[in-house]
């Protein structure tokens, strides 16, 4: 491989990667980017939502050219159980504005486009490229990466890891641990192609307008889990997943409790009739702000999923990856403006741009909540989801009996399954945990 | 109308694209007389169904489907059970849509 150096090199090309590249490629470094896949994006797998102003910071005109599929005016909440789902939905024309904040995206297509991009600021991606591990100096400080094309290393100031959940040069250098089964979910997903007019008839949507549910309950079988139904403009995306410690527990099987999620009264007329063009999985960081690993060391930095930087609360993960990308970029690039070493001194200023955004505060602010939801599941997933049902059915089934009764009843439910005790301490720890 | 239902595994793979690195897997499994816990698990929680137990009950792994998520890396990689790496470059899984 080439002799050359490089001012850094970003190994991966998902959307930390990209931002991350295409910042200081815009900035007159020479960066070089490698990916595994045979083009960027086709290892990369997203539900997909992406939220428009952290790719705005970086690419502000992205709407004249992106691939997007639908811009979001709906959100639905689902709390299911086996026949039923009690819905908070959220709907507003305020959503259909000139630049809207949240839209659907198809990973491999937009993937392929960001890098289009971030060639065009001067950066070299190299695909078909195995990063296997990190190359050191007598000092201890990384000075490259070695790579499945030759022997010899490939020779950088600074190497910024955007290698994702399964980052492996990271923890084979004992940089950060491997995820543990609690902290990391497992995803599987489907696209199913449908119509534009059916899916626009079935979620009422007109033009681009988009919609999507996020879905709790005994979908997920006792285990801590979501599942998603996504609108893209000819095609749906549809899955659900759960903590990997869960499925180890359970035994369940991931394709199982999609088929059953598919076939679920409430969800099955909504992909009726659809083509299933791929199934996929994917791990996605839940271990919050208490598994966020060393951010930065002499000669690297870490950035996205494999920093665990993932909003499991919001749902939100894409916009951080981007985020965080953004800042290495910016922070090597200020660095190298100064003529600055690249060591754990002056690489700090990545973590305190990072600790100062809404990418940590965020993670912060929820920190206590993967823990609660990962001891408490049966509770939060089978229990109330089905007191909810029951009470919710109580509300609006007429049948003669008297209104009191039934509320009492709806009560005592409650109670029969959590005790009183039981109810407050719940309330109590989730409005701790999400404070 | 065609049928959204896809209940067969393999079937679901089908729709998938890959590029085998024959000869040449990228996950194997350390020889073992009885399997733990957690590698016995694989064999249900794998989403590719990878994971089978043999006849005289040992784990054996078929990464040819394999979706690259990591679940087993990160259930059996500690514990040595596994032995993960990611495919040569170009080859593995080619997510079409991801």
């Amino acid at each position: 491989m080439t002799k050359e150096k490089f001012d850094a090199i970003v190994v991966g090309a998902g959307m930390s990667g990209n931002a991350a590249t295409y910042t200081m490629a815009s900035r007159g470094l020479k960066v070089l980017q490698l990916e595994r896949g045979e083009y960027p994006g086709s290892k990369n797998v997203q539900g997909a939502i992406m939220y428009a102003s952290m790719l705005e910071e970086i690419i502000p005109d992205f709407r004249n050219d992106a691939p997007l599929e639908r811009h979001l005016v709906e959100q639905r909440f689902w709390i299911m159980d086996d026949t039923s789902h009690t819905g908070m939905h959220y709907r507003s024309d305020d959503f259909n504005e000139v630049m809207p904040n949240r839209y659907t995206i198809i990973r491999a297509q937009f993937d392929k486009w960001l890098s289009g991009k971030v060639r065009e600021a001067g950066g070299t991606v190299l695909c078909e490229t195995t990063a296997t591990e990190l190359a050191w100096d007598g000092s201890g400080k990384a000075i490259g990466v070695r790579t499945d094309r030759s022997g010899d290393a490939v020779l950088a100031d600074v190497v910024v890891l955007a290698e994702g959940v399964n980052g492996l040069l990271g923890t084979r250098a004992g940089l950060r641990e491997m995820p543990k089964p609690q902290n990391v979910a497992l995803a599987v997903k489907e696209l199913h192609f449908l119509p534009e007019e059916v899916i626009a008839q079935r979620f009422g949507l007109t033009g681009d307008e988009g919609c999507v549910i996020e879905a709790g309950g005994t979908i997920s079988r006792g285990m801590a889990g979501l599942g998603f139904v996504y609108t893209n403009k000819e095609s749906i995306s549809l899955g659900i997943g759960c903590l990997i410690s869960n499925f180890a527990e359970t035994m369940e099987r991931p394709y199982a409790l999609l088929d059953a999620f598919k076939r679920h009264p409430s969800i099955q007329p909504l992909i009726a009739g659809s083509e299933v063009k791929e199934y996929a999985a994917h791990l996605i960081p839940e271990g919050g702000f208490n598994a966020i690993p060393r951010l930065c060391g002499n000669g690297w930095v870490v950035v996205g999923d494999a920093a665990q930087l993932n909003n499991a609360v919001h749902r939100e993960g894409s916009n951080l990856a981007m985020a965080s990308g953004r800042m290495a970029g910016e922070a090597i690039s200020i660095i190298k403006s100064r003529g600055g070493l690249m060591d754990k001194a002056s690489l700090s200023l990545y973590k305190t741009m990072l600790d100062k955004s809404f990418v940590v505060e965020d993670l912060s602010k929820h920190k206590d909540m993967p823990s609660l939801l990962h001891t408490n599941s049966p509770n939060f997933f089978t229990t109330y989801p089905q007191l909810i049902s029951h009470a919710a059915q109580n509300f609006v089934r007429v049948d003669g009996t008297p209104k009191i009764e039934r509320e009492i009843a709806a009560t005592a439910a409650f109670i029969k399954a959590r005790s009183r005790w039981g109810l407050v301490s719940d309330a109590v720890r989730l409005a701790t945990a999400w404070r | 109308m065609k049928t959204a239902i896809a209940e067969r595994i393999e079937d679901k793979l089908y729709q998938n694209r890959y590029l085998v690195d024959s000869g040449r897997p990228h996950i194997t499994v350390r020889p073992h007389r009885s399997p733990s816990l957690n590698l016995l698990a694989l064999t249900r929680v794998c989403p590719a169904k990878c994971y089978e137990l043999n006849q005289t009950g040992q784990v054996e792994v078929t990464a040819d489907g394999c979706m690259e998520c990591g679940t087993c890396r990160v259930l059996c990689g500690a514990n040595g059970d596994v032995e993960w790496n990611y495919p040569r470059g170009g080859f593995g899984v080619l997510f079409k849509f991801g």
